[in-house]
């Protein structure tokens, strides 16, 4: 059974930005692309366990703030070395401008 | 400025499957939730941002400087007039190497990524760090910054060897451990301490480097004995011993003297003032504690950064000299005692350092 929760709204993310968002004792990140569409992942880098949303979004890539490891938000690919774990990646949807991800 | 002399057990065990490696995994000390200085999200993107506009002027200039060095250096061997020309060269392909190795290696230089994997490649090569090993070797030292057993860039351990140290100036020991470690590698041997730090996947990677760089020291070599003439070598390799001695110099700056096993990069990290060449050679790593603490940030973004955090940082070294004036006593103190090492004043501004955290409890303390 997997569900649909609100993560926050559309508005609470720059372009070309990442964000935060915890729930049930888990971390995602929530991403909003240059061209305003919105992605989520785990939140915690697969290298080294650290919060992605402090890291920078360039285009459709995500780098880790502590080692530089680099991710394809929108697929969750693992972009080289120091990563080499892919990230898993949530569906999501804007509902009444509330960004929604698919947890389970 | 306080010296400290610490509580820590010692003598210390800094072989990265030892007895202080297995402590620092059981005290927390590996892979750590470090101190950084909070900066608005707004400004830490700004800071972060990338561009690929100041890397390539710098490596245009950069590049331009080792083809009229080394085609001086070429155009008058035989004569005194090349020394010049070949010490120009020299620290450029011994000394700045090391900081494009560095910035390309965390992706921060350039923003289009095949520009960081070029210039890293090339800076690898000529600095004699196989790429392969020395990212995850530099992944850990970002890890673990100064952890006695964890970090495999520990410059000058405790005692210091300062026989070593001088040596390394010239390049002396540096590049007879790389050219070992190429040699090793090339024959398919990945050892424990690399296998501590490499994922397995990785290993082939590095195997492969070391057999293509041995056969271009190979063909090197070939050529110096074809034409009955050191030029290729002086050109080749031995840059790496020559001119080695301005990335040793400012290198020895970033760590030297300061606390081990602490995880706060202002307890550990220096960040010094230098003159605008060293700076060019250095990429702006002279801002060590900000590149530690915010490793995103881009070589040409750390001045901005400097000033956006100094409040919560130790008062910068004012210079390469006043750097050598407080680590080289700390050096030979700690010959007497190898748990001495300068704790570095916060100024009123700043958040005070976690104590309960460092251990750093003084046996004894002495202001300078």
């Amino acid at each position: 059974m997997s569900d649909w929760v609100e993560a926050c709204a559309a508005g609470d993310i720059d372009e070309e930005d990442v964000m935060r968002f915890d729930h049930s004792g888990l971390t995602y990140a929530i991403y909003r692309s240059p061209d305003d569409e919105y992605f989520a992942t785990d939140g915690l880098c697969t290298h080294e366990k650290v919060h992605l949303a402090e890291g920078l979004v360039m285009d459709d890539i995500i780098e880790c703030p502590k080692h530089n490891g680099r991710f394809n938000y929108k697929t969750g690919d693992a972009r080289g070395a120091p990563v080499c774990v892919n990230l898993k990646t949530y569906p999501v949807k804007v509902d009444a401008g509330k960004v929604l991800i698919q947890i389970g | 400025m306080t010296a400290i002399t610490s509580s820590a057990a010692s003598p210390r065990d800094y072989s990265l499957t030892g007895r202080d490696a297995r402590l620092a995994v059981e005290n927390g000390l590996a892979a750590a939730e470090w101190y950084h200085t909070e900066i608005p999200r707004k400004q830490m993107k700004e800071l972060m941002q990338r561009s690929d506009q100041p890397a390539i002027r710098d490596t245009i200039i950069w590049l331009a400087a080792f083809v009229v060095s080394a085609a001086g250096g070429i155009w008058f061997w035989g004569s005194w007039w090349c020394v010049p020309f070949l010490f120009v060269y020299g620290t450029l392909y011994g000394s700045s190497t090391d900081s494009r190795w560095h910035e390309c290696g965390h992706g921060t230089a350039f923003r289009t990524q095949w520009m960081n994997d070029v210039v890293y490649q090339l800076a690898c090569f000529m600095i004699m760090r196989n790429p392969v090993t020395w990212r995850w070797s530099h992944t850990r030292h970002h890890t673990d910054t100064i952890i006695v057993g964890r970090d495999p860039e520990i410059a000058v351990m405790r005692p210091p060897d300062l026989l070593r140290v001088v040596l390394n100036f010239f390049g002396i020991l540096d590049a007879w451990h790389a050219m070992t470690d190429m040699l090793r590698n090339a024959a398919g041997n990945i050892s424990a301490a690399e296998k501590s730090f490499i994922p397995e996947q990785e290993q082939p990677k590095a195997i492969r480097v070391a057999r293509v760089w041995l056969a271009i020291y190979i063909a090197t070599i070939a050529l110096a004995l074809y034409l009955h003439s050191w030029l290729p070598l002086m050109l080749v390799g031995l840059p790496r011993l020559y001119g080695a001695w301005h990335h040793v110099m400012t290198g020895l700056l970033q760590h030297g003297g300061l606390a081990e096993n602490v995880v706060d990069h202002r307890l550990n990290s220096r960040t010094v003032y230098m003159n605008p060449i060293s700076r060019f050679i250095y990429w702006n790593m002279n801002y060590h504690v900000e590149h530690h603490m915010f490793p995103m940030v881009p070589y040409h973004a750390l001045p901005k950064l400097h000033e956006t955090i100094r409040h919560d940082l130790p008062a910068p070294t004012p210079s390469i000299l006043a750097g050598y004036r407080e680590m080289i006593p700390a050096f030979l103190r700690q010959l007497r005692n190898e748990d001495y090492f300068l704790k570095r004043a916060l100024p009123p501004t700043a958040k005070p350092y976690r104590e309960e955290l460092h251990n750093d409890n003084p046996v004894s303390a002495a202001a300078e």
